[in-house]
């Protein structure tokens, strides 16, 4: 357990080196990224390994910090933590492998890379409230340079409404946080005692704090309406900025709800809650019509990944026990698929074909063009509509059987969702693979994948096969964490 | 009652500064005269350096005895820190100075900037209404000057007449307000003008139009809105380190003088909950300040094409956030207002040195001139990365944890649905919109390949200089992961 918080080091020490080492090589930067994201992401699994799943939040490293405001530099893990480190590591590593082929200014790349890998750790093990939000603003402005100077068409634009955005969602939070520490009372920022105080709050002010933390924590997992940063951003950002956006970044606004909002408030999140499973089943279908009809490949990706945290966040909402265990697998899951997803689009056929039009593609035979990066999708594909095997599977069901305990309607509603998420998937495996038999003509010669990519996809295919048959593996982790004092109250609230 | 030579050793700083000025005119004359003007200048920051680390060394050493002369000064814990953050501040900026904008007669800046330090310096401590006052006009003086010392440029002479209008416009709000107070109190002594006014009976005009002109005239000088039309000419005009001073140890100073006068002096007209006077008072004149500051500054700096100006509307918008800081200081104490105005000061001097350095390179001012700066310095592209993402606070920057001790100090001091809770949450979101405006320029610097036929020749940064950066980039980070380091002090 004790190797946990070494993530966060390894991340940002390597991103100190990558800034040096860039300025006299590219390969040695990639090299150190690699490296250090690698030794992150080993502390994460043996950490894991070590780990014995209680319903106590474990205690890493425990320090006063900023004793006038009773501000502790404290790191602890629970199952839920624990699952999401992982993939954190996953992710970061899979990202790296599939931007080996940045050479421009790479130095700088990688560190904001590993800066913005370090703080997404930091989120996941912070127990103290400022301290975790402290890393969830240096997630953030990295964000900004990857796209806008790394990224793809329209870059500039993307990458200042995702930052914007996310900016604006975590002012909401830190006004929300603010409000609570300070009216209510509170002498230190963990979050039990955050809790006390906001329930000496009146009930006014814990909806309004509720609505400043919830939906400021929600901008950032897509929900809609405010999901509209996340497809610009998705489509701008280079290829490995995606995979991690969509894969670990759209989760820490997911995870502040569970970890800060909804324990915090509790009861004003009862009131909440039909505002919020209704946001969240409109963000389902509407991002999956949206993604039926995109012509853009990217796009259709991106669309889907809202439509896919739309789940996320009605398992939150719903938040028995059944639902909140559902969502974060479906945190990890989603992290593994839309990852995998957007290293197919992004790297292996875009850097190729150098278009991302459906139209243009399906004048192509890529399956035969592109055996692996065809087989790679397909069986990602296959993932994100939910087919049993996989780690979607196990996730989307969870949630959808928890939401009936609440509402069957919205189940229906939500199961509507898993129909459209199938179609819109097929239709772009249909036209972008799968659209010609043979070339008119000559064949286009495609360099052949590189070994990173093979491995990237090969690491995340494996993962999303082994949670699919597996999902016990990490429900054994996440089940006890919802044991704890802070989330039995909220289930038990939810229930009663 | 302290004996004058128990005053003159407290005040050993103040000796030390003006003793420095005259040792490098001195120095010059009998020196200089042969020399090229790029040695008198290095000859003269290195002498100024040497003095102003002298003066640290006495502000330490004098530590805080409380009140001395009788209550002329008042020697405690934020006159200490105010003086070592405006002693720092002046050094740095010193320091910067000879990579900067190329002047004629450079000793003489240099000397100015150490006598505009010891009038700051001053203010820090200054108890009585009178040595506020003058304490005000020594350091705005040399400020005028040191304004329009670029004798070759327009814009300079310009901006220090602005400055100069406008500021001598606030000395006179200024001393008609203290004029009232000593009417109404007879007293120029704060201790004993705050005791008088809490007995003065019901609505006392004289006394509204004595705060109204004493707010005013520390709006001009903090550069608040609407008083604030001086700014954006003056950050725009003045050389370099003129704008650094003015940004940054001025307004420290200012804040510090301000805080002391408006809540111990004048805490019974406050107009806040609980004061003797209600609703009649300053704090809801001091929070308009701070809403059109906050607006208003936000909201003109996205439209700025020119760096400076872009800087000078931010510097208002910080303004609001200060004087919101001085707003609550009676609640939380002056430490979360020290903090900021000290990290947002390192920022700006770190801003300005970057902008001086151009400047000698003959980049020009507006953000399109700062494209490709990641190739031509990548330190200076550094530089302006960690000042301006402290600016907006960012973490783990200072800047973040200066905005996170005033807004706790807002929410805390009058509760939600006190006026200082709506004003924060203003500050929060404006927060948001600053980010975008700081963005926009590092994207320029850092992001934009810069166009085939633009300047790509490297821009020299000498040794010193670099150093001199350094500290400054490691001195934002640094406050912010161990804030205490001020905080626990005040």
């Amino acid at each position: 357990m004790n190797a946990l918080p070494y993530a966060i080091y390894l991340s940002f020490a390597g991103a100190a080196l990558c800034l040096l080492a860039g300025r006299r090589s590219a390969a040695a930067a990639r090299g150190i990224a690699l490296i250090s994201a690698v030794a992150a992401w080993a502390c994460t699994l043996y950490a894991g390994s070590q780990f014995v799943p209680s319903s106590e939040m474990q205690v890493l490293i425990d320090l006063p910090w900023i004793r006038e405001l009773g501000i502790r530099y404290h790191l602890a893990a629970d199952g839920i933590s624990m699952t999401l480190v992982v993939l954190t590591g996953l992710a970061a590593t899979a990202g790296i492998l599939f931007s080996w082929n940045i050479e421009e200014r790479a130095g700088e790349f990688f560190a904001l890379f590993l800066a913005l890998i370090g703080g997404v750790y930091g989120v996941f093990l912070s127990a103290d409230a400022f301290l975790f939000f402290v890393f969830y603003e240096i997630a953030i402005v990295p964000k900004y340079f990857l796209i806008a100077k790394w990224g793809s068409a329209n870059r500039e634009y993307g990458a200042m409404k995702l930052v914007l955005y996310s900016f604006a969602g975590s002012a909401l939070v830190l006004a929300g946080l603010v409000w609570v520490y300070a009216a209510g009372g509170a002498t230190n920022f963990s979050l039990p005692e955050l809790a006390a105080a906001a329930s000496t709050l009146g009930w006014t002010e814990q909806l309004a704090t509720f609505g400043l933390l919830f939906f400021g924590f929600a901008t950032l997992a897509g929900i809609f309406p405010l999901h509209t940063w996340a497809p610009t951003g998705h489509v701008a950002a280079p290829t490995g900025a995606s995979m991690l956006l969509a894969g670990v970044v759209m989760k820490l606004g997911a995870y502040g709800c569970l970890r800060v909002a909804m324990p915090l408030l509790p009861e004003a999140f009862v009131a909440w809650q039909p505002i919020i499973a209704g946001l969240a089943i409109i963000g389902i279908i509407y991002a999956g019509l949206v993604a039926l009809v995109q012509e853009d490949f990217k796009f259709v990706i991106a669309y889907s990944s809202v439509s896919h945290m739309g789940f996320v966040i009605l398992g939150l909402a719903v938040a028995n026990e059944r639902a909140l265990s559902g969502a974060v697998l479906q945190m990890f899951s989603h992290g593994v698929i839309a990852g995998l997803l957007f290293a197919v689009v992004g790297r292996m056929v875009y850097e190729r074909t150098h278009t991302r039009q459906l139209a243009a593609l399906k004048a192509m035979p890529l399956f035969r063009l592109m055996p692996f990066a065809a087989t790679t999708f397909v069986i990602a594909a296959l993932a994100s509509m939910g087919m049993p095997g996989f780690s979607g599977f196990p996730a989307e069901l969870s949630i959808l059987i928890g939401t009936w305990g609440t509402s069957p309607w919205w189940t229906f509603a939500a199961a509507v969702g898993v129909l459209i998420a199938a179609a819109f998937t097929l239709r772009v495996m249909q036209l972008a693979f799968f659209g010609q038999t043979k070339t008119n003509g000559t064949e286009p010669n495609y360099v052949p994948l590189t070994w990173p990519e093979k491995t990237g996809a090969i690491l995340l295919l494996t993962t999303t096969l082994l949670i699919g048959l597996r999902p016990d593996i990490l429900l054994n982790w996440i089940e006890p964490a919802l044991q704890s004092p802070l989330m039995s109250a909220l289930i038990k609230g939810m229930s009663s | 009652m302290s004996t004058y030579f128990e005053l003159l050793l407290a005040m050993r700083p103040e000796l030390m500064l003006t003793l420095g000025a005259l040792v490098i005119i001195g120095v010059d004359m009998g020196w200089g005269k042969r020399q090229s003007d790029e040695t008198r200048m290095h000859t003269a920051a290195t002498l100024g350096v040497v003095w102003l680390l002298a003066a640290i060394y006495g502000v330490i050493e004098v530590g805080a005895p409380g009140l001395m002369y009788g209550p002329v000064f008042r020697l405690d814990a934020l006159g200490s820190i105010s003086r070592l953050g405006i002693l720092l501040l002046s050094l740095l900026t010193v320091a910067l100075a000879p990579a900067s904008t190329r002047l004629r007669n450079p000793v003489e800046f240099i000397a100015l900037i150490l006598l505009g330090t010891a009038g700051l310096t001053l203010m820090a401590v200054a108890q009585q209404l009178l040595v506020v006052f003058l304490a005000i006009e020594l350091a705005s003086l040399t400020l005028y000057l040191l304004t329009g010392f670029d004798k070759r440029s327009a814009a300079s002479a310009e901006a220090a007449l602005k400055y100069f209008l406008f500021g001598g416009m606030a000395a006179a709000f200024l001393l008609f307000g203290f004029s009232l107070l000593y009417g109404l109190t007879g007293s120029i002594d704060l201790s004993v003008i705050s005791v008088t006014i809490s007995t003065l009976d019901g609505h006392q005009p004289l006394l509204l139009v004595a705060l109204v002109m004493i707010v005013v005239a520390f709006g001009f000088k903090t550069a608040a809105a609407p008083f604030h039309l001086w700014a954006p000419d003056v950050y725009q005009g003045a050389p370099a380190p003129a704008a650094a001073l003015i940004a940054s140890a001025s307004k420290l100073a200012g804040l510090t003088v301000f805080a002391r006068l408006l809540w111990p002096g004048l805490s019974a007209a406050s107009g806040g909950p609980g004061a003797e006077i209600p609703l009649a008072g300053w704090l809801p004149v001091v929070g308009i300040l701070v809403a059109a500051s906050l607006i208003l500054g936000n909201l003109a700096a996205l439209a700025q094409r020119n760096f400076r100006r872009l800087l000078a509307y931010s510097a208002i918008a910080h303004a609001g956030i200060m004087l919101l800081g001085v707003m609550v200081a009676d609640q939380v104490g002056y430490g979360p207002l020290v903090y900021y105005a000290i990290t947002y000061g390192l920022a700006t001097v770190g801003a300005f040195g970057v902008i001086g350095i151009l400047d000698r390179a003959g980049v020009g001012p507006s953000l399109s001139d700062l494209l490709g700066l990641y190739r031509r310095a990548p330190l200076l592209a550094a530089t302006l990365f960690v000042c301006l993402l402290s600016l907006a606070g960012v973490p783990p920057l200072a800047g973040f944890f200066g905005k996170f001790g005033i807004f706790v100090a807002a929410f805390k001091s009058g509760g939600i649905g006190g006026a200082t809770g709506g004003l924060a949450i203003l500050g929060i979101m404006a927060s948001a919109v600053g980010l975008y405006y700081y963005l926009v320029a590092l994207k320029n610097a850092l992001v934009i390949t810069p166009p085939a036929g633009a300047d790509q020749k490297s821009i020299p940064v000498a040794t010193s200089t670099k150093l001199v950066l350094i500290l400054i980039n490691l001195g934002l980070l640094a406050l912010g992961l161990a804030p205490s380091l001020i905080l626990s002090r005040l």
